[in-house]
């Protein structure tokens, strides 16, 4: 559960991004392709190679998103209602590969944030995406 | 995961069925999976696990009373369940992956015990609700 504390560090953090927010998305979306090569399945009508404009967009979709889940932590499961429902009926993406673009989003912040990226950050980073997640596979069953 | 009104009526029912003898169903479901998931067992250093065995025949009994509490108050699980919430994220500490375990194994207790009550539809209602209340005693974890 997201405490006050995680909240305002978590709000902090994606101040402090200054513009990068999008080459974050791509570069988190570019390391989960590589380290677990099984999220590839999900985009057969992408070009997936390094740099790809289509990775940029899509990396920007979804830095766009987390955008509006850290404008509304308080009200997760509203904010992303629509794309909750995307996933549910649509998308259907296996909910194990949400852990895996965490990951990948939290290793590409850790490595422009360097210290900044401090253990407390980290997880209430890791507690956001695992609320994200959540509400993304809500709808499923 | 959200219980529709379908899935709380067939927990409901569910629980109904099995009535008083949700005391067995509880120890039979931790026998089994004391005995499908070993690992499992290194939470219980101080009981004797034998077969029969009085100490898991009380926790049993303990694990039914939290569920049949929970089904009762399934529009509040996470009220409900606040205390247990507590012990476990304060004491207990019991890794959240074996609350699947014995979700899974409670289910097939059901199955065994009641073959033509689990239909898939009633099936799917049972483990969402073993998965919610597992999701609320892990919730306090951090």
């Amino acid at each position: 559960m997201l405490t006050a504390e995680d909240k305002k560090l978590i709000q902090q953090m994606w101040g402090k991004l200054g513009g990068a927010e999008e080459e974050i998305g791509a570069d988190a979306l570019n390391r989960m392709f590589h380290a677990y090569p099984p999220t590839k399945t999900y985009f057969p009508h992408f070009d997936l190679s390094p740099g790809s404009d289509q990775i940029r967009g899509h990396g920007k979709k979804v830095v766009a998103a987390l955008t509006t889940a850290i404008k509304n932590m308080d009200n997760l499961s509203q904010a992303l209602s629509e794309l909750s429902n995307l996933h549910a009926y649509n998308l259907r993406v296996d909910p194990v590969n949400f852990k895996f673009l965490s990951q990948c989003l939290q290793v590409s912040l850790a490595t422009r944030l360097g210290k900044d990226y401090s253990p407390e950050v980290h997880s209430a980073v890791d507690k956001f995406m695992s609320a994200v997640a959540s509400v993304l596979a809500e709808k499923y069953r | 995961m959200v219980l529709s009104a379908a899935d709380k009526t067939n927990v409901k029912n569910v629980f109904a069925k099995i009535g008083g003898q949700a005391d067995e169903y509880g120890a039979d479901a931790l026998e089994r999976m004391f005995a499908t998931y070993p690992q499992t067992k290194t939470y219980f250093p101080h009981f004797d696990l034998a077969k029969g065995s009085a100490q898991v025949k009380g926790h049993g009994k303990k694990v039914a009373g939290a569920l049949v509490e929970a089904v009762n108050h399934i529009d509040d699980l996470a009220g409900a369940l606040s205390k247990l919430s507590d012990l476990h994220a304060q004491k207990l500490r019991v890794d959240p992956v074996n609350f699947k375990l014995l979700g899974q194994c409670f289910l097939v207790v059901v199955a065994t015990r009641n073959p033509a009550l689990l239909t898939p539809e009633v099936h799917a209602s049972l483990d969402k609700f073993l998965c919610a209340v597992g999701t609320v005693l892990t919730a306090k974890y951090r």
